[in-house]
């Protein structure tokens, strides 16, 4: 038996093969408080919508997350929970997001409106499920300050990359064109 | 080439209008939410706790020295004026004591060992924060 591929399906097991990448990378990296991580698995689903579309977008960003929860012995716990959590309402907000005029939002925009929905996700589950007292409440001042930080460093990093592939300007490359 | 002459621009050159406006935006919601949920306000009363048992809550007006049986055996509370702490306690790494004097709204001190917890509540509690 053999199913059946088409070439997109190709680009988003690649692209989605990255951000499990970028997430292994980020699950050994130690971080100073618990739940606040860089999240630069981010960059790819944020590189994915603004190139590709939300379709493939949403794809890759559930895909990193079901493997690599699989890969680190995480499927079906808490730590699992979170991260679905927060990929699903990141990707909600992403989704309402990407009609914002291009002229005047960047990447940098989607980027920390994504890293808040994605806190604010893992906080519901927290408070729902996980701890259900408000003990929390306390670090949300913090979660956000990191969402706002990460955010703007993962759009500004998205925003360079789609940069540099719109206006390649190497000059090697650039050189034969120029009178 | 325009762009090979700009190849060194800052990194902020990404940074369009509205990029502006969310940070903006984000930095002001950030400082509301320190605002509201790190409760600046001083306490009014200390509620110890024994396990998961309220034991008593005292009014944080008065200087005086409560004696508390934990688990392992009696801890001393010194509330002074608007003030709290551990004074003494009979845990091994005097965790509960080092923390010195709680002074503000939601702030708690746990004692794991002797597992006695002294949390700071207004006249009103904020919001629930220890429960077992």
């Amino acid at each position: 038996m053999q199913i059946q591929t088409n070439i997109d399906d190709h680009r988003i097991a690649k692209l989605a093969a990255f951000a499990i990448a970028l997430h292994m990378i980020e699950a050994v990296v130690p971080s100073p408080l618990p739940g606040v991580k860089p999240g630069i698995a981010n960059i790819v689903t944020l590189y994915v919508l603004l190139q590709y579309g939300f379709a493939t977008a949403a794809w890759v960003s559930i895909l990193r997350v079901f493997a690599s929860s699989l890969l680190l012995g995480q499927f079906m716990s808490p730590a699992f929970a979170l991260s679905l959590s927060g990929a699903l309402l990141s990707l909600s907000v992403l989704w309402l997001a990407q009609h914002l005029p291009k002229r005047y939002f960047s990447a940098i925009t989607l980027s920390i409106l994504a890293a808040f929905a994605h806190i604010t996700g893992q906080l519901i589950v927290v408070r729902l499920w996980l701890i259900p007292h408000a003990s929390v409440a306390y670090l949300i001042p913090i979660f956000a300050v990191a969402a706002l930080f990460f955010g703007f460093i993962n759009g500004l990093i998205t925003a360079k990359l789609l940069y540099n592939k719109t206006h390649p300007s190497a000059p090697i490359k650039s050189a034969p064109d120029s009178p | 080439m325009l762009s090979s002459s700009h190849s060194h621009k800052p990194a902020f050159r990404h940074l369009l209008a509205g990029d502006w406006l969310t940070i903006i935006l984000s930095a002001i919601i950030i400082t509301y939410l320190f605002q509201t949920l790190w409760s600046h306000e001083h306490a009014a009363k200390v509620q110890i706790r024994i396990g998961d048992k309220v034991h008593a809550a005292y009014d944080l007006n008065q200087q005086r020295d409560i004696t508390v049986r934990g688990s392992i055996g009696d801890a001393v509370i010194h509330i002074s004026q608007g003030k709290v702490r551990f004074a003494k306690s009979p845990c091994h790494n005097q965790y509960c004591v080092h923390q010195g004097w709680l002074t503000h709204n939601g702030q708690v001190a746990i004692c794991l060992p002797n597992q006695i917890s002294l949390e700071l509540i207004g006249a009103q509690k904020p919001y629930d924060s220890l429960n077992y």
